[in-house]
């Protein structure tokens, strides 16, 4: 060690204000953080610019979408301030207040690409060295489409709010390894069981648990290409409404492209939560590669939020500009890896629907239960539609009645 | 043999390579910290890249205790941090009473303590040991759900476990902890709060050749190279589960038990279901990178 922790009172303002730098950029930074990479900072030698980065990275940083961004500010702040790549470290230098105000700026503009989607694409570039490259890339990508939404009114917010309450999957909930107490539940409690004996003196009680339900985790992958576009501002506020009603719900939207849009979702607010979901996605009203938008799930997400037995909502009229290619190994991949499938199409409402679409063609054998919704005009019509669904994992069965 | 905590990031790289694991400087750096401050490890990565041999090394390079949690779902603290032995409780009550015995309140401070209580991971992890403070490896956490997380946020920031019943249990010396994840889903910021994480990549083509030097002596140096640059190959590929170092460890040791000497398109045709794991991945090799995979091979030597 060659800087005690005592004599770098200036290091440990650098690594404050790197922090503060951090943290403006989006990243979620508290004082117990700041405090672990100060101690790391004083347990190495402050002489390989690639020790200190993974250093600061070890404490700083804790989900992989995060280190682009973290590498970027970290160029930002220790390089482009400091001086020339190859010179060492000089964190005597405290760095002045007029540069962070001008360099929180520019990081608060990237923090929109905080959410995952728009960092997740590495991994597998850029072995030789592994020090982020301060890439830009992603921050100038083109919108193909943006969308305004309507404000939503206090009335639609209560109604949905009302409407949720009746929402109901066909499996609604599944019993979890956990246990709680309960009189006639079918496992003893020993623990309980052995407490009640001291306490009342020699009787012996059996004290009984059962099984606490919950929800399983629901993915909904909602289509939002032109032919959904009626529908589009309806099927967000449920997908809101969703989002911040239960755990565990993760959403995706797709048209030609997938975007995850849990994060923005999450705000409680629906119209700031569009308006975030609407800057987030790039392919609004266009075609739908269905096919392809599954195979990107498959590949990138699938692993990631169907653990546990997840119910997947796919909310999509099955009109594919790719004609059906590649679907149905991707449809068949996704049924397989999740609890149960749920294929929610608002095409039918079409007077004579016909399963003549390649795309319905190769959607419709593998979903588990099938819903047609003639008017989708309210939430409240579409939950009802959702919440009817009933019946075991039964393709053919549910299939026909849907056809009819 | 108890070996003393690296004093440097030198240090760390020595220690793991001496038990055999081949760490790149990001990683060093992250293991060193948390020796040197204390604080656990979340390492997160794809399947096979081995997160897990790091605890394994560390505790026999050290020579520390291994205590292994292998996470699954429903996991409680009955079967990770202790349990009441039952049987015995109620076999002292029984006593007490055909010994006349009626004072309860005694009975039960009596059957409360040490002696009726099963250690399980987590709790013996913070027992003193002779070698020095056990290396604790809690594997796999994403199989765990959300409640075990909360179990776990006493153990991993105080190094303590608080038994209703007896009072808290707290480590002398704070273990080694190894927390793992295959990001099956996203672990509570939390408890990531209280570690350091690491995300644990595939390793770069002198990195794997290096590991496979270690771990596949016997293999001839042209085959290990040949393995490799296939390996990294179809990692570029567009697949499903693109092939870790175990499966590239597999891949040479199945190549030396058919006695082939180098990697060419029958061998590799005969071995692929050792690297990948997925009929989609098998046939999208077969039919679009298998001529690129062996060209890559060749091109090695």
């Amino acid at each position: 060690m060659t800087k005690s922790i005592t004599s770098s009172g200036a290091l440990a303002r650098n690594v404050m204000s790197f922090a503060r730098l951090l943290r403006s950029s989006g990243l979620p930074i508290g004082p117990a953080k700041i405090l672990v990479a100060i101690q790391a900072m004083a347990s190495i030698d402050l002489v390989r610019r690639d020790d200190v980065y993974w250093a600061l990275h070890s404490a700083f940083v804790d989900r992989h979408s995060q280190s682009e961004l973290f590498g970027i500010v970290f160029h930002q702040f220790w390089i482009v301030r400091i001086g020339e790549q190859d010179k060492p470290f000089m964190f005597d230098d405290v760095i002045d207040e007029a540069f962070i105000e001008c360099a929180e700026s520019l990081p608060r503009r990237l923090a929109g690409a905080m959410a995952e989607n728009g960092l997740a694409k590495k991994t597998n570039k850029g072995r030789e060295s592994r020090e982020q490259p301060p890439s830009v890339t992603w921050s100038g990508s083109e919108r193909l489409r943006s969308k305004d939404f309507e404000t939503m009114s206090t009335e639609e917010n209560i109604m949905a709010r009302r409407a949720m309450l009746d929402f109901q999957l066909p499996i609604s909930r599944v019993p979890t390894r956990r246990f709680q107490p309960h009189a006639s539940g079918r496992r003893i409690d020993m623990r309980s069981t052995l407490r009640k004996m001291i306490r009342t003196g020699a009787s012996f009680d059996l004290m009984r648990k059962k099984a606490v339900y919950r929800h399983p985790p629901l993915v909904v992958l909602c289509d939002i290409s032109g032919s959904m576009e009626p529908y589009a501002r309806m099927l967000l506020h449920f997908l809101h409404t969703i989002t911040n009603d239960r755990d565990r719900v993760h959403t995706f939207l797709f048209g030609t492209r997938l975007t995850n849009v849990t994060h923005q979702l999450i705000h409680s607010d629906p119209d700031v939560a569009l308006r975030k979901v609407s800057a987030a996605v790039e392919d609004w009203s266009g075609g739908t590669r269905i096919g392809q938008s599954l195979a990107s799930f498959n590949r990138k997400w699938s692993r990631r939020v169907l653990g546990q037995g997840a119910v997947v909502l796919l909310i999509t009229d099955g009109l594919d500009r790719d004609g059906g290619a590649g679907l149905t190994e991707e449809i068949e991949r996704l049924q397989k890896s999740c609890r149960r499938l749920i294929w929610l199409n608002p095409l039918l409402r079409f007077d004579g629907f016909e399963p003549k679409s390649a795309g319905i063609k190769a959607i419709l054998p593998y979903v588990d239960d099938f819903r047609s919704v003639h008017n989708l005009d309210s939430l409240s019509e579409f939950v009802e539609a959702l919440s009817s669904l009933g019946g075991a994992r039964n393709r053919t069965g549910t299939n026909s009645a849907g056809m009819e | 043999m108890k070996t003393d905590l690296p004093e440097s990031i030198e240090d760390t790289e020595t220690l793991l390579h001496s038990g055999g694991y081949v760490p790149d400087r990001p990683l060093a750096i992250a293991v060193f910290l948390s020796l040197k401050l204390g604080r656990p490890l979340f390492l997160e990565g794809e399947a096979g890249v081995g997160k897990t041999e790091i605890a394994k090394v560390l505790s026999a390079s050290l020579g520390r205790k291994l205590i292994r949690l292998q996470c699954y779902e429903g996991l409680d603290v009955a079967s990770a941090v202790y349990e009441w032995n039952y049987p015995r409780q109620m076999m002292a009550i029984r006593l007490a009473e055909s010994g006349g015995e009626s004072n309860m309140s005694e009975v039960s401070e009596n059957i409360y303590g040490a002696e009726y209580l099963i250690e399980r991971p987590l709790l013996s992890a913070l027992r003193p040991d002779n070698g020095g403070p056990p290396v604790l490896l809690i594997d796999e956490l994403d199989r765990t759900d959300e409640p075990f997380e909360a179990f776990l946020l006493e153990v991993l920031s105080e190094y303590q476990v608080t038994i209703p019943e007896l009072g808290t249990v707290a480590a002398s010396e704070s273990p080694i902890v190894i927390i793992t994840s295959n990001r099956t889903r996203e672990i509570h910021d939390a408890l990531k709060r209280r570690c350091l994480y690491h995300w644990v990549d595939y390793p770069d083509a002198d990195r794997e050749y290096e590991i496979l030097r270690n771990k596949v002596p016997e293999a001839a140096d042209s085959l290990s190279l040949q393995v490799v640059a296939a390996a990294q190959h179809l990692r570029g590929a567009d697949l499903f589960k693109p092939p870790g170092v175990a499966e590239t460890i597999d891949w040479v040791r199945a190549l030396i038990a058919l006695d082939r000497g180098y990697l060419d398109r029958d061998g590799l045709e005969e071995t692929l279901g050792v690297v990948l794991k997925y009929r989609d991945d098998i046939n999208h090799v077969r039919e679009n990178t298998i001529d690129g995979t062996i060209a890559a091979a060749s091109a090695a030597l």
